[in-house]
């Protein structure tokens, strides 16, 4: 089955306002999009729209949380973190307060409304501000656990979710941990590191190059910050070679955080896919993909050149 | 309290503000200055409060929007009780709990972390309606600065505010007519403030922010306004107290050297209260 990741994040969030009744929720006029209208249905005091002003939506939001509530603040990945990027530096990860900033639409595969709306920058900005915790959840299950994970931490978190529907990786048996990472499959000839909606792609490519003869071992990197580095070494160490693949600029965002790592730690040789410094375009998300290398078959055949 | 007890808290509170800038060679006297009689009244009048327990959940909140007066709120706090006045003067020296703009993470009292302009009326709205979710009569204060309503955010929360009907809200603008590059008109005009803010559905009242009976009679009335969030025009004088710096913005954010400072203490020792 494959659901979209803001799909789970509006059910998750009508069971988290069940269990916790300090759970608000802010919206920028886009509830329809980033599902947290079905919150609203069910909590209709707890819901917020600050209308069309992501950079006063922010503000509010650090200001209930300075009254104990647990804002999650929601809005389109580019203009939560972008245009309020400062709002979100100054008046949340400084103070610490405990904000929730649940960003849809992230990367390019919200598609057809072109570069304008996609964001492949947010990871970076929001891994840059201190005190905050980012996640980039791999499928709908992820999500469904990563949302209460992220109201119990205590803490500016910032949570990453895409339109277009990714295959189901996770059942309820998975516990997601935050902080950690999570390994998919493992093999001895190269280590694929995945966040997002890279993670089912990546075990695609896997699955192929297994019938080649190619074992490849697979991690899901869903917190970004602050990053599992002991798995990203020992990775590293088993398989002298690491690509990475994000739904993400290569600039800043999990390519950047895999090599900083283990550039320190364990210098190997890695690869990484993600969109080359460039802005995206109108299209569907399948040929966005295609068009910005973003395929199983872009990672088989980085595997294969490596 | 009377008026002319506040009178001299607030000269008091001046002198500390001189003391400390002087003494750190480094923050901003004048807006300081302007806004010293509005936060006496709000600290040592109205606001329910208890240093004692400086995170009380049902206490009166204030957000200093123009964070850059950071000094005048250390002050007033300090003489509030929240921390020893002896603290004053570590302003701005590395490891202290008074940092250049105000952080709620280090000085006791402080509600809102605040200096990048035109953010604080965002969280003072946030805080009012946390207020109203839970039922509670706390009110919630912020002081805004006249050149910082340039910011765009601002006319943002102000729509947010007047939508939410917070009444439990009350913004009191330090209106001293000058930002760091002169005149507001020359910068870029606000005017007309009061007919702005009336638009955007709030109720306005204007007053000299330099007289207490004033200040407190607004405050109530922005507490009996039921329905809209109240603000107050309060006209003051930038660097007010001390003759050399009234309406000077080359005091906007210029330390005293030793010479002022003697001077302008002395001013303020022998003025009236």
């Amino acid at each position: 089955m494959s659901t979209a990741t803001r799909d789970a994040y509006g059910k998750a969030l009508v069971e988290l306002g069940e269990k916790n009744k300090n759970v608000v929720v802010l919206d920028a006029d886009l509830s329809k999009s980033t599902k947290t209208a079905e919150f609203q249905k069910a909590y209709p005091d707890r819901f917020f729209n600050i209308g069309i002003s992501e950079q006063d939506m922010m503000g509010t939001a650090a200001g209930f949380a300075t009254c104990g509530k647990i804002p999650f603040a929601s809005s389109f990945a580019i203009f939560a973190t972008g245009r309020a990027y400062e709002q979100i530096r100054n008046s949340i990860g400084y103070p610490k307060l405990n904000v929730k900033i649940a960003a849809t639409h992230a990367g390019i595969t919200v598609g057809e409304d072109g570069a304008t709306h996609q964001s492949i920058e947010d990871i970076s900005l929001m891994r840059g501000i201190p005190n905050m915790v980012v996640i980039n959840p791999s499928d709908a299950e992820e999500t469904r656990q990563a949302i209460p994970a992220a109201a119990d931490h205590h803490g500016p978190v910032y949570i990453r979710l895409g339109r277009m529907p990714v295959p189901d990786i996770h059942n309820k048996n998975y516990k997601f941990k935050l902080g950690k990472g999570e390994m998919l499959r493992e093999g001895k000839d190269i280590a694929i590191i995945a966040t997002g909606i890279m993670v089912s792609i990546a075990l695609e490519a896997a699955d192929r190059l297994r019938e080649e003869g190619i074992n490849a071992t697979i991690v899901n990197i869903h917190t970004i910050k602050p990053i599992d580095r002991e798995l990203i070494v020992k990775v590293a160490k088993q398989t002298g070679k690491v690509i990475t693949a994000e739904e993400h600029s290569i600039i800043g965002g999990l390519g950047s955080a895999v090599c900083e790592i283990l550039s320190e730690e364990y210098p190997v040789k890695v690869k990484r896919i993600g969109i080359n410094d460039t802005f995206g375009q109108s299209g569907t998300p399948r040929e966005l993909l295609e068009h910005y290398n973003l395929t199983f078959q872009d990672i088989i055949y980085a595997v294969k050149k490596f | 309290m009377r008026k002319y007890e506040l009178m001299k808290i607030a000269r008091e509170i001046r002198i500390n503000v001189i003391n400390m800038i002087a003494e750190a060679s480094h923050g901003h006297p004048g807006g300081s200055l302007s806004s010293a009689d509005i936060l006496t009244e709000l600290y040592f009048d109205k606001m329910n409060i208890k240093p004692d327990d400086p995170k009380w959940d049902d206490r009166d909140r204030l957000v200093l929007s123009k964070g850059h007066a950071a000094p005048v709120l250390y002050a007033v706090l300090a003489k509030r009780g929240y921390f020893s006045e002896r603290v004053l003067l570590s302003l701005d020296k590395f490891g202290s709990i008074l940092q250049g703009h105000p952080d709620m993470k280090s000085t006791p009292g402080l509600d809102m972390t605040t200096g990048s302009l035109g953010q604080g009326l965002s969280a003072a709205n946030g805080m009012a309606l946390a207020g109203k979710l839970d039922k509670k009569d706390y009110r919630v204060y912020v002081i805004l600065g006249d050149g910082e309503i340039q910011e765009g955010q601002i006319w943002e929360a102000a729509m947010t505010a007047a939508h939410y009907k917070l009444d439990n809200l009350t913004a009191i603008l330090d209106f001293n007519g000058l930002q760091i590059n002169g005149h507001n008109e020359e910068v870029k005009n606000i005017q007309p403030i009061d007919e702005k803010f009336k638009a955007f559905g709030w109720h306005v009242i204007k007053i000299d922010g330099h007289d207490f009976d004033q200040i407190k009679r607004a405050i109530e009335e922005a507490e009996s306004t039921k329905g809209k969030p109240t603000i107050i025009i309060a006209k003051t004088i930038k660097g007010k107290g001390v003759s050399f710096m009234e309406n000077r913005v080359d005091w906007h954010g210029t330390a005293p050297n030793e010479e002022q400072r003697q001077k302008a203490v002395e001013e303020l020792e022998r003025s009236e209260a």
